[in-house]
């Protein structure tokens, strides 16, 4: 076990070397001239700037080193908490992004709750129907959920429920009623991908002999899906709740800027829109490594929730 | 002498025949589209799909699609209306029989720029799908048909990509080779490439160790024969379905790119541009967000109806 543990989290910590590495690329090498794309970025005109004011401007970015020094150093920095100066805020992208942490973990905590109570609910009424043309409608529903752009599902319930219902506020990012449109938003797309696996899931298990068991000692449909199925049914949405993580923070940006909330996704869409590269560099990497954390976190908690996995001969 | 004769007429005569012939030839040649291929690709795929037209959904979904299709190419067919063309006195209409759609802030008819919209937001998808179709499979067959250290080097950095989140990679792309509609298509493009290399991967690992494979090997076929003839045909199916859902994927993740503002520049236009548009007047005029959007997710729906469809087919 000691030795899973280690070898899963050395893996973790290659993948997150990896994401930042080809992040790091792609912003710093990719363009032809990063040191336009800075200075452009913090307000100074290129044009107006001679040779020398050039050549210093280089060495304060750090450009004037060469590829694997600048690599490396930045690498270290980052390692330190050191995310490096925002371009156009003039402030440290670390204080930039503590400050709206706080803001898009609620709305991404709750996303996720709400993705899951909403998936696994419509997954289990789905499988107890069996009326046919109900059944055909609600098995067909969850893959209507995935084909909305999220976003745009945002502005519907801001036209609904704010605008016409007047029942919530339309944008703000202050008290709990103003998370409550976002997070909705923000779980529509990932709570129909567990209803879609789900469904499917349901399927199987009632197709397995204890449930016919189950029915034969006369429990109703109900009860036997209650006690018996539900919980074999019901195991892999662990595993798509770690994938999804990823999902979820693409969605956050989106649904960040609809709603205006002044979170790390607000950050990030702005940061691209004056190419803030170390702000960029510094919310992919982060995002990164909350996809592979809270994913290793789901596979050691897979052994406490299911024992059978222990106790399975290693396959490999 | 008998099967001489004919060659032995007249010079203009033999020409005439030799013309004749020649023309001949090219008929044979024109026509041989329909009779020799309802042997292979064409035929093929009209009796596969002849039991699939039957569903009412399915033909549905496709010839939805084939309108959009129609739209992106020829957008001239299905409006008369031109995009760009403001008239002030117009401005937000409600959607009527003038205006299937409504018309926005300037009185521009927005069914007109939903039809012309499609030729971006089409090929914006169409190359993004493309890109990943034609890197995921080359790093799939790559990977699962050499194996040993090259698939695990080409697995890992698979997974290391799986781990950035797809718009965060497309939005750090964007940010280094700026934006517009073909970086979008590009940024988006990369970020499905993973899924294909994995799926392609695991089929050609299956295809690898069938028996008819084996055969070729030992009937001297080379490895990239047997690859090109055998592995790979064979390996397409699962592949092309993620492809179709893939397009959808791609639709929605550049509308979404769009939606943010890295898409076209104004006053061209893709579905996600005229959604984020009607943003502003969401109290006013809904329908100028609302309708578009409602395309969008009519069309990913019928894409993902149709791969649907195609899978449980297969």
């Amino acid at each position: 076990m000691k030795q899973y543990l280690l070898s899963r989290i050395g893996q973790a910590l290659l993948v997150l070397w990896g994401a930042y590495t080809i992040t790091y690329f792609i912003l710093y090498l990719l363009p032809g001239d990063p040191l336009t794309i800075m200075l452009t970025a913090s307000g100074v005109e290129v044009d107006s700037l001679s040779p020398a004011q050039l050549a210093q401007a280089r060495a304060a970015y750090g450009l004037d080193k060469g590829v694997l020094e600048q690599y490396f150093s930045l690498l270290a920095n980052f390692l330190h908490g050191d995310f490096g100066q925002s371009l156009v805020r003039g402030e440290a992208v670390s204080t930039l992004i503590a400050a709206r942490l706080p803001s898009t973990l609620s709305l991404a905590g709750l996303a996720v709750l709400l993705s899951v109570v909403i998936g696994v609910g419509f997954a289990y009424v789905a499988s107890l129907v069996r009326w046919r043309p109900l059944r055909t409608v609600l098995n067909r529903l969850p893959s209507l959920g995935f084909s909305v752009p999220g976003f745009w599902i945002g502005l519907l319930f801001i036209q609904l429920f704010a605008f016409t219902l007047g029942w919530l506020p339309s944008t703000g990012d202050e008290g709990f009623e103003s998370l409550i449109l976002p997070a909705v938003t923000l779980a529509i797309p990932s709570s129909a991908v567990y209803a879609q696996i789900l469904i499917r899931s349901f399927g199987d298990v009632w197709k397995e002999p204890y449930m016919v068991t189950a029915l034969a000692k006369g429990l109703t449909r109900g009860q036997a899906q209650a006690r018996h199925g539900f919980r074999n049914a019901a195991l892999p949405v662990l595993t798509l709740v770690g994938l999804q993580v990823g999902n979820t923070v693409s969605g956050a940006v989106l649904v960040e800027t609809v709603f205006s909330r002044t979170g790390i996704g607000q950050l990030a869409q702005e940061s691209v829109l004056r190419q803030d590269i170390p702000v960029v560099l510094a919310i992919v990497a982060l995002s990164a490594a909350a996809f592979v954390v809270v994913n290793l976190i789901v596979d050691l908690l897979y052994p406490a929730l299911d024992p059978r996995i222990t106790h399975r001969p290693k396959v490999t | 002498m008998t099967i001489l004769a004919p060659i032995s007429t007249g010079s203009a005569d033999r020409q005439a025949l030799f013309l004749g012939s020649a023309a001949l030839d090219l008929t044979a040649i024109a026509g041989a589209g329909r009779p020799s291929s309802g042997w292979t690709l064409a035929g093929r795929v009209r009796d596969a799909l002849n039991p699939l037209l039957r569903r009412p959904g399915f033909a549905i979904a496709l010839s939805f699609l084939l309108l959009v299709l129609v739209a992106a190419l020829a957008p001239g067919l299905l409006t008369g209306v031109a995009p760009y063309a403001t008239s002030p006195a117009d401005k937000l209409l409600s959607p009527s029989a003038a205006h299937w759609f409504g018309t926005d802030e300037l009185g521009r008819d927005l069914y007109s720029r939903m039809v012309h919209g499609s030729a971006l937001s089409v090929k914006a998808a169409l190359l993004a799908v493309g890109i990943a179709l034609v890197s995921g499979l080359s790093l799939g067959v790559l990977s699962g048909f050499i194996g040993g250290r090259v698939d695990a080097v080409v697995m890992r950095f698979v997974d290391v990509l799986l781990a950035l989140p797809g718009l965060l990679l497309a939005l750090a792309i964007v940010t280094a080779i700026g934006f517009g509609t073909i970086p979008v298509a590009i940024a988006v493009g990369i970020g499905i490439v993973p899924g294909f290399a994995r799926t392609t991967r695991a089929e050609v690992l299956r295809v690898k160790t069938l028996p008819y494979v084996e055969a070729a090997r030992l009937g001297g076929a080379s490895w990239t024969r047997t690859l090109l003839r055998h592995v790979l045909p064979n390996s397409w199916g699962p592949v092309a379905v993620l492809a179709t859902l893939d397009i959808g994927a791609a639709i929605i993740a550049t509308a979404g790119l769009s939606f943010l503002g890295f898409g076209a520049a104004p006053p061209a236009a893709e579905w996600g541009t005229l959604i984020s548009n009607g943003r502003n007047f969401l109290m006013t005029a809904p329908w100028l967000s609302l309708v578009p959007g409602l395309f969008v997710m009519l069309v990913v729906f019928s894409l993902n109806h149709v791969a649907r469809t195609l899978d449980e087919g297969r």
